[in-house]
């Protein structure tokens, strides 16, 4: 099993967000979790993801078989979970390529292969920007600055391709993409599910889950996953809303 | 009288180092027996001027937060006498630079040094260079034109001082028309047995349309904890540009003041980088007079400081003049509890009409007991000016940090990665490609704690090269 949450409770602040969720992602799965504002899905992905102020208060979360709650972000990274941010963070100074090249080095590291030539380095990216689809010019650019919104969640998809995770969680990828974008963006994660990996894709419409179609949709309200099912629970949620499930 | 002091005023009491200037003086004097009249003039206004202000201290505004106040109480060997010659400056010191050769002028402890009898020299280019004690005998006319008239804004004791002890220094004559391709590299040792308070004095003149860049480098000072007092008067003529690009790395017990006058006539241009990458406390006196209309003035800094340490960049722009421009760009990062001052005054005289005059200051603190003290400061006579200023005093960026980590990129290099883009906003200013890159990677070899202070020290004494920590606490971010 790729990721095991068991009886999570996560608060910031002292206030509980997730009140005992249970989640369950196999290897070549791909789960939707969907929910209204505020139920706690973004908080969902930085616990997984290790963020500072997310404190467990009670639950595991296990991946591949190991416990990670208190992993560093950069450890549990390294053993292959990444994240796409909903709003990725804008560093100006530091280029795309050195930032990818420590990120990927930091991973070769850690699996105890040689550090990446500069040579290799430039041939992968060429590579993987062509599986994504992303036509930019990315190598002299500072991280995401200046970058568009369109540009920013390509962006993403183009780091997962680079660093190959086993779990990729993606939270709100669709938010504030036109339908082209999200096409690219789209077909970008579709040329990455293997049955090797698996994919926890956050989102609040049904529209993203056209183009990538789950294999297991949750709700979440109020800190839980209240009602799972198959893709066909996504189209119901879009007819009928939230409200029949509170 | 109940209340009335019976000290005599004439018994004020004075520190030690103001007691050491005031009685020794006398005997610096008459070893400068043989100078020009306007120069011992000037010498005995200046001490009296010392002698009426002392030593700059916390009760003196542009010194409230500076530790230059512990330097009063130290003793200091006041008065050295110019060391013999031992070895040639090429043997000791070759640029290591890649790509970079530079033309190296060295001073050890004030005195101007060199194998050769001329201690002034007329080059192929025309351009005369050598000890500024000879510049006064040979080339007197250009020397008057010139020195004591250029350093005239914000004096204070230690200016007084050096005009009143200074021993030698460098002179730089380029003449107009002419384009000096070398760089020139001022090395400032200084090895002593002794504590020394060292007065050195430069002068640099640039005639019509020429151009000069010069390396100023305070690296290379013995482990003594020494006071390095020096004033630099620098003329830009017509239409003439300067590069100055100034190194600091130096020993945690070492003061240095390292006071700049410039003066720019019409169209001249000057571009300063002061890198300060280590020392006790080091003072940067930044005096640019725009005398002349199309002058412009580049003024960048970058520091990087740690434990006790302290930096302090005093920059002061005069717009006389209509129609020019100057821009500021100070950033810095502070760890453990090292502290910033940075004082920026732009003044802007009534006909200084079409002005543009920009300035900004941003520093990152580590450590919860790092200080920053900026002050960017406008003075506007004119009415149709651009100008703006501003100052940041911040940590790094969280998300920023938790979006490098996500990556797999452990916190030390995040944190490395988040330093270094902060500092090559100044460092990418550099437009000589190979010390660009040299600088880059002293930055961040600094940040990585990698750098030592003898890296570059052309002493080679035997004191054991000791890097220095810029170390990290990681329970503060």
């Amino acid at each position: 099993m790729l990721l095991n949450i068991n009886n999570l409770h996560v608060s910031i602040n002292g206030k509980e967000i997730l009140k005992g969720l249970n989640l369950r992602v196999n290897q070549g799965e791909v789960h939707a979790i969907m929910g209204p504002n505020g139920t706690g899905k973004s908080t969902l992905a930085a616990a997984i993801t290790g963020r500072d102020g997310y404190e467990i208060t009670q639950g595991e979360i296990w991946f591949k078989e190991e416990l990670i709650n208190e992993m560093l972000p950069n450890e549990r990274a390294n053993k292959g979970v990444f994240l796409s941010f909903q709003y990725p963070v804008e560093i100006p100074g530091v280029s795309m390529t050195n930032f990818m090249r420590t990120a990927l080095n930091a991973k070769h590291e850690f699996e105890g292969l040689p550090i990446v030539t500069a040579g290799e380095f430039l041939k992968k990216m060429e590579l993987k920007k062509q599986l994504v689809d992303i036509q930019a010019k990315l190598n002299n650019r500072s991280v995401n600055e200046g970058f568009s919104g369109g540009e920013k969640k390509k962006n993403e998809i183009f780091q997962m391709a680079m660093l190959e995770p086993t779990l990729a969680i993606l939270d709100e990828t669709d938010s504030g993409l036109d339908i082209d974008a999200l096409k690219v963006v789209a077909k970008g994660v579709n040329a990455l599910r293997s049955n090797d990996n698996g994919f926890v894709v956050i989102t609040h419409y049904q529209r993203l889950l056209d183009f990538i179609i789950p294999d297991f949709v949750h709700v979440m309200y109020d800190g839980r996953i209240v009602k799972s099912g198959g893709k066909e629970l996504a189209f119901e949620l879009e007819e009928k809303g939230y409200d029949w499930l509170k | 009288m109940i209340g009335k002091s019976d000290m005599n005023p004439s018994e004020k009491k004075y520190s030690i180092l103001e007691s050491a200037l005031r009685n020794s003086f006398e005997s610096s004097l008459s070893r400068s027996s043989n100078e020009l009249t306007k120069v011992t003039e000037a010498r005995l206004l200046a001490f009296e001027a010392f002698r009426k202000t002392g030593l700059p201290g916390r009760l003196n505004e542009k010194w409230r937060n500076s530790k230059f106040d512990q330097v009063s109480e130290q003793s200091y060997e006041v008065v050295s006498s110019k060391p013999t010659y031992t070895q040639k400056v090429s043997e000791i010191f070759q640029c290591s630079i890649h790509g970079f050769t530079t033309q190296v002028e060295a001073l050890l402890n004030g005195w101007y040094y060199t194998s050769e009898k001329q201690t002034l020299r007329t080059m192929e280019n025309g351009v005369v260079i050598g000890s500024i004690q000879t510049a006064q005998k040979e080339v007197p006319e250009l020397f008057e034109r010139h020195f004591g008239k250029i350093a005239k804004y914000n004096l204070h004791g230690y200016s007084h001082i050096n005009t009143a002890f200074f021993n030698d220094g460098l002179f730089i004559y380029v003449p107009d028309q002419v384009h000096v391709e070398e760089s020139i590299q001022l090395i400032k040792m200084v090895n002593d047995t002794q504590k020394l308070m060292i007065n050195s004095r430069n002068l640099v003149i640039l005639g019509k349309n020429s151009h000069l860049s010069l390396m100023h480098c305070d690296d290379s000072v013995n482990h003594q904890s020494s006071m390095i007092n020096t004033v630099t008067e620098i003329f830009i003529g017509e239409n003439a540009s300067l590069d100055l690009y100034k190194l600091q790395n130096i020993n945690n017990h070492t003061f240095l003041i390292n006071s700049t006058s410039v003066v720019q006539q019409r169209n001249s241009r000057l571009k300063v980088n002061v890198i300060t990458l280590n020392g006790g406390a080091i003072r940067n006196e930044l005096n640019v007079d725009l005398q002349g209309e199309g002058a412009e003035a580049d003024l960048n800094g970058i520091y990087l400081m740690d434990k006790k340490q302290q930096v302090d960049n005093q920059v002061f722009v005069n717009h006389a003049v209509a129609n020019c421009n100057s821009s500021e760009l100070f950033k810095g990062v502070l760890d453990d509890e090292s502290s910033a001052i940075f004082n920026g005054f732009v003044l802007v005289g009534r006909d200084a009409q079409k002005t543009n005059a920009f300035q900004r200051n941003n520093n990152i603190l580590m450590t919860s007991t790092a200080k920053v003290d900026t002050m960017p400061f406008l003075e506007i006579y004119a009415d149709d000016v651009k100008c703006s200023h501003g100052a940041t005093i911040g940590q790094l960026d969280h998300d920023a940090m938790f979006y490098l980590m996500q990556r797999g990129i452990c916190k030390r290099d995040a944190r490395l990665l988040l330093m270094y883009a902060f500092a090559a906003e100044v460092a990418e200013k550099i437009d000589i490609q190979p010390l660009r890159v040299s600088i880059e990677d002293m930055v961040k070899k600094r940040l990585r704690g990698e750098l030592s202070i003898c890296e570059k020290c052309v002493l080679h004494c035997s004191t054991p090269d000791i890097p220095m920590e810029f170390e990290i606490d990681m329970s503060k971010i």
